[in-house]
């Protein structure tokens, strides 16, 4: 029994070591730097111990606009881009002819860069220099709407760019894995549905859902921490100042305190626990949640 | 209820490019079910079996033919409007529900004037339970159940709703050697205490005997034989019947008639008539062979394998197309078979003669 034990922790060895190492460790050092006032990564020294950059970050302004934005992505693409999704690969499973070429198209977003598409949305959304209005606007013009300024203008519209971006890039990977989970339901589920008489809309309700709802909901977990973790999206938009722009995510927000010029790691280590923080109850809520409709 | 196929034909076109004809599943299919009775329709694998069975509950629309329930053609109604019940050969149970709801999910999806209260249903629910006896496994979930229990709620449910036709695929394959036997007994007795025409396909001709009222002997789409299984059994109307039906399977010869006698060999075995000259296939049951009366055919002894009740005597013959002769005899016979060679007799009507080329059978 000890000789079992003591092999068991050695094959475990090389995982626990790398874990903890690049994991674990600095996850701790990040805590520990939280509490540190004033800690410059220079000379290794801090003025004092206790919660004042957590005070701090909680008080500053464009913290509270990070995280205002931060919310509003998640509450909206989320469920956005999983309910398209959703619709989309089902769509896709009860088509035959074109259903490469479809799979293909909708993936495309998934390969290509990030910075890349966001070149694409600032064509669609910001007025180029050599017409008047961006092609968003041109659309809006055809159904006498005023030009509204996607890119530098008013809150509603620069959110909603982000929204329609974030859920356009996202959905690819769900597509995907949905459309596989929907092709390893079992035929004869729905035969025998069909010689039952059961309708369509049933059919999906009581056997494909149930059927898929592990995939579904592994997709809506990873699909909040995704959005909690939003960053790279909101620079391709607005460009590397988002504290300007007003449309700074929290990751951003850790990001420019780490590496501006007044730089405060103490910040930002306390700005990223409170995303640990936040990311964590947000996980727990849909573990406890999904355990009432999740099958199997 | 009475079902009837008229003409029935199945063509599935071909998905392959390199091989452009069209695959003939079911072909020109006529038989009347008649009321009340438990049909097995038997055949090897690929023979259109289960396809059969998707186009009498309309998964499946026939390229052409017709199909009756009584009086009613039902060719072009939809699967929910046939009131058929269907057992699949992997149960398709919804793992996420209960046996319960597994049950009573037919009856969720009835409207208007049909539609049930919850008592009703939970009441329909429980006795198709009891029927086949898993009323006290209601609230279970399919997978804490076993094989054969699985295969009672997927009965259960095709039962549930009184179907008029109850049809079963393959109901027996993922059960094992024992549950098999058990559960086709039981099989039986729900279809005696319901009454409902029932149909069921497998390729496992012992289960097809063993509890139908009639069998079908299909290949490549085709009927062989429609008859009562001691008669598909005793009197086959062709060479592939033979063949199929029976364990140890049946053996075969090249023989000849020659001047109203059967040769196999260099051995006249029987006298027949009025048979014409011509080079035939001969085929007789294990069981066809004796030792006590005048010997006909000689055979090389190989072994003897000793069964208890009878005895298998297995041989070899020049002649023979299959790789040994096998003969059951009574363990009586035991003493006598002994040295290289054996002589056996034969019952005639346990010897069957077929033409060579289209295997049809030739009376004598």
């Amino acid at each position: 029994m000890e000789k079992n034990n003591l092999k068991a922790w050695l094959y475990l060895l090389p995982a626990i070591v790398f874990l903890g190492l690049f994991m674990v460790y600095p996850l701790f050092d990040v805590f520990v730097y939280s509490l540190e006032e004033g800690y410059s990564s220079i000379s290794k020294t801090y003025f004092g111990v206790g919660g004042y950059n957590y005070s701090y970050v909680l008080h500053d302004p464009y913290f509270l606009q990070a995280v205002k934005n931060t919310f509003i992505l998640v509450i909206i693409t989320v469920p956005l881009s999983t309910i398209f999704s959703l619709l989309i690969s089902v769509g896709l499973s009860s088509i035959e002819k074109l259903k490469n070429l479809f799979q293909t198209v909708y993936f495309l977003p998934y390969v290509t860069n990030t910075l890349a598409v966001g070149m694409v949305f600032m064509i669609l959304f910001k007025p180029a220099p050599a017409t008047t209005n961006s092609v968003a606007n041109l659309v809006l013009g055809w159904f006498g709407i005023s030009p509204v300024d996607f890119i530098n203008g008013p809150y509603w519209a620069k959110m909603f760019v982000l929204c329609l971006y974030t859920v356009w890039v996202v959905m690819p990977f769900k597509i995907l894995i949905l459309t596989g989970a929907l092709a390893s339901v079992d035929k004869t589920y729905y035969n025998a549905a069909k010689v039952d008489g059961t309708s369509k809309f049933r059919i999906f309700t009581k056997i494909t859902l149930p059927m898929i709802s592990p995939t579904l909901f592994y997709l809506i977990i990873t699909g909040f921490i995704g959005a909690f973790k939003a960053y790279a999206d909101a620079v391709a938009l607005f460009g590397a100042d988002l504290n300007v722009a007003g449309m700074n995510t929290i990751v951003g927000y850790i990001y420019e305190r780490l590496y501006a010029t007044s730089g405060y790691p103490s910040y930002a280590s306390a700005a990223a626990i409170i995303l640990f923080v936040i990311v964590l109850t947000i996980t727990c809520i849909n573990l406890l949640v999904s355990k009432k409709n999740v099958h199997y | 209820m009475k079902v009837a196929l008229q003409n029935l034909t199945k063509i599935f076109p071909s998905r392959n490019k390199k091989q452009p004809k069209p695959v003939v599943a079911v072909n020109d299919f006529t038989f009347d079910i008649p009321d009340g009775t438990l049909i097995g329709l038997l055949g090897p694998s690929g023979c259109g079996k289960s396809t059969v069975l998707n186009l009498i509950s309309g998964l499946l629309k026939p390229t052409s033919g017709k199909i009756f329930f009584g009086d009613d053609d039902v060719t072009n109604l939809p699967p929910e409007n046939r009131g058929v019940g269907l057992v699949f050969q992997n149960y398709a149970l919804y793992p996420h529900l209960t046996v319960k709801k597994n049950i009573t999910f037919p009856l969720e999806n009835l409207k208007g004037k049909d539609k049930l209260t919850k008592e009703q249903m939970d009441q329909m629910a429980l006795e198709a339970a009891k029927l086949v006896q898993i009323d006290m496994l209601m609230d279970r979930k399919p997978s804490e159940l076993s094989g054969g229990q699985q295969q009672r709620v997927a009965i259960a449910r095709a039962l549930v709703k009184n179907p008029k036709v109850l049809l079963l695929d393959e109901p027996l394959s993922n059960l094992d050697a024992r549950l098999r036997l058990q559960t086709r007994e039981e099989i039986r007795r729900i279809q005696r205490s319901t009454g409902v025409t029932t149909i069921f396909v497998t390729h496992d001709q012992e289960e097809a005997m063993s509890i139908s009222d009639l069998i079908v002997v299909m290949k490549d789409g085709e009927i062989h034989q429609i008859d009562k299984p001691q008669n598909v059994y005793d009197d086959p109307v062709d060479l592939f019947v033979a063949k199929f039906l029976g364990t140890p399977p049946i053996n075969v010869f090249d023989g000849r008639v020659e001047n109203g006698k059967l040769f196999i060999g260099d051995e006249a075995v029987l006298d027949i008539p009025s048979v014409p000259n011509g080079n035939v296939d001969v085929a007789i049951r294990p069981e066809g062979f004796t030792l006590d009366e005048n010997p006909v055919l000689t055979c090389d002894l190989s072994r003897v394998e000793v069964m208890g009740r009878d005895i298998s005597v297995v041989a070899t013959h020049n002649n023979s197309q299959n790789p040994v002769v096998r003969a059951i005899i009574d363990s009586d016979n035991l003493s006598s078979v002994n040295g290289t060679k054996v002589k056996f007799g034969v019952k005639p009507n346990k010897v069957f003669i077929f033409e060579k080329e289209t295997g049809k059978r030739i009376r004598f």
